[in-house]
């Protein structure tokens, strides 16, 4: 092999690897931005959910810590004080004559007051909050079971999907598209620990932690806790509803399935 | 050039297995596109904690700013050490788009810019085919004998470590019959990274799932809280980039081509050991 061959083998090289990090680095933005790839891309959260659900038992619990574990500074992400004006009028009034509406697919509508929802079977539980960012806080939740709302509203035979619908804008559109909402299969809306909180850590929940009423999911991620919870609907497919993924976050991207 | 080699040429030896050559190809790709995305998500929260929550006023690692003369610079704190990191960690960017706040540059994250869901899209999809191709090597691996045969140290290798550590230091590279198998060095540092850093991605990398968390608690005790396993899973991956880089290194030292050519081919050259200096 001459030297000259073996120089221009060299400076071949060099420049497709040139080429070739520009093309990954380019090209992989690129790529994220075809709908063709995200549906690939997708096929993965398709198979993180199956095996989750595989390994997962429905009774599982997430793990629970101890009063010396808990969060000084629990941080409070999205939004931490809603300016919609009929929350605002509630939360004056410190929510005396707020309601949660329970509707959709169940036999019996129901519009439950705080007092109400602290009357029913509750629990409290010492958690790790993870949020997507990569984040964690340790909060101590007292809650209504969300197990026993349903059970009180008595859900239709179709219903697959608990929707939940906010009092916030998190979006910057000015419009409607901006509202968080969330949902949840039957599957966590059942589990032990899912409840709609109204106190944390042994005190009324905070406005900036979504007073009067947040969902905690524990076995899933912070985003999937829908804080400052208006209405609650049960439905057989998110399909129809806003974006169709299934929540705010979702809306824009983020997995509808949280447990990962 | 035959199998057998010709004498000027050195002997040609049929060294890596399709098995080998594949899932290394496939690994390498996958490797790189989960520490871009890795580093798209980590830029969400560019710091580091240890235990199971974050204690946000004393994390061990943090990309971000201070303030100097009214100026932001990037600066990087490690367990309370500030470094001073502008155009890299911290701060990074470019004269045309403006410089912004952000934990690793746009050339080392998928996508370039800041998109924490697509980071997490390409980093889970990609985490699969990561899984199904490590297991695949390393049933292979188990089952062919080439983990016992070609990897394990044997203990006559580990009574040469320090003769092979002068040898690599000088970039004196075997010869002849010895370079027809892995060194002592070689052999550990593809044991470390293949049953010990890799599957330590995936575990780190589970634990911080809250929903394997449920199923497996032990996950959280086992690397001592959520927060310390996404540590370990960022040391890890550091780890693994340094090995990479010694790696290719090596590759280039001990001759390019052969090296490049054996992980396509399989075909490698011993050459003669009589022409060792």
């Amino acid at each position: 092999m001459s030297a000259g061959r073996k120089l221009d083998r060299r400076g071949f090289l060099a420049r497709g690897l040139a080429a070739a990090s520009t093309a990954l680095l380019g090209g992989c933005e690129e790529l994220s931005n075809q709908d063709w790839v995200k549906r690939i891309l997708d096929s993965g959260e398709t198979l993180t959910y199956a095996a989750q659900r595989a390994l997962i038992t429905p009774q599982a619990l997430a793990r629970e810590y101890g009063e010396a574990d808990l969060s000084s500074d629990f941080k409070a992400n999205g939004s931490t004080n809603p300016d919609d004006p009929a929350y605002v009028t509630h939360a004056e009034n410190g929510f005396a004559d707020w309601k949660l509406a329970v509707g959709g697919l169940v036999e019996t509508p129901l519009e439950l007051s705080l007092a109400e929802l602290r009357a029913m079977p509750s629990r409290t539980q010492i958690t790790r909050h993870d949020c997507v960012e990569g984040w964690s806080c340790i909060g101590k939740w007292k809650g209504t079971r969300l197990s026993a709302v349903l059970e009180r509203a008595d859900l239709k035979q179709d219903a697959r999907y608990i929707v939940f619908y906010c009092a916030d804008m998190l979006g910057d559109t000015g419009t409607e598209a901006d509202r968080y909402y969330e949902s949840i299969g039957l599957e966590d809306a059942f589990h032990e620990q899912t409840i709609l909180a109204y106190e944390m850590n042994d005190r009324t929940l905070p406005i900036a932690h979504g007073a009067p009423l947040r969902l905690r999911v524990e076995r899933q991620l912070g985003y999937k806790m829908a804080k400052y919870v208006m209405r609650m609907e049960a439905v057989e497919s998110l399909g129809g509803i806003r974006g169709g993924r299934g929540g705010f976050w979702e809306d824009i991207g983020y997995e509808w399935y949280a447990g990962i | 050039m035959d199998a057998t080699g010709s004498s000027n040429k050195g002997e040609v030896i049929y060294r890596h297995s399709a098995t080998v050559r594949i899932t290394h190809w496939v690994n390498a790709l996958v490797l790189l596109v989960l520490l871009m995305s890795g580093l798209q998500i980590f830029n969400a929260h560019p710091a580091l904690y240890l235990g199971a929550k974050s204690d946000f006023d004393d994390p061990i690692l943090a990309m971000g700013t201070v303030d100097e003369g009214g100026t932001p610079k990037g600066v990087t704190t490690i367990f309370g050490y500030a470094i001073p990191t502008d155009g890299v960690f911290g701060l990074s960017g470019n004269a045309d788009s403006g410089y912004v706040s952000r934990g690793f540059p746009w050339w080392a994250t998928l996508p370039g810019y800041r998109d924490l869901a697509m980071g997490r899209r390409w980093h889970f999809f990609f985490a699969w085919l990561f899984l199904f191709n490590g297991l695949a090597y390393l049933l292979w691996s188990l089952g062919s004998g080439h983990l016992r045969r070609d990897l394990a140290p044997s203990r006559q290798d580990l009574a040469h470590i320090g003769a092979s550590i002068r040898e690599h230091a000088r970039f004196n590279f075997p010869k002849g019959e010895e370079a027809k198998r892995y060194n002592v060095l070689q052999k550990l540092a593809y044991l470390a990274v293949a049953i010990v850093l890799l599957p330590l991605m995936l575990l780190t990398g589970l634990a911080m799932s809250p929903g394997m968390d449920a199923a497996f608690p032990a996950l959280l005790d086992v690397f001592g809280g959520r927060q310390t396993a996404r540590t370990i899973h960022f040391i890890s991956a550091t780890a693994i980039v340094l090995f990479v880089v010694v790696h290719l290194v090596m590759v280039v030292l001990s001759g390019l081509w052969n090296n490049l050519r054996s992980m396509i081919t399989g075909r490698y050259e011993i050459k003669p050991a009589e022409e060792k200096p």
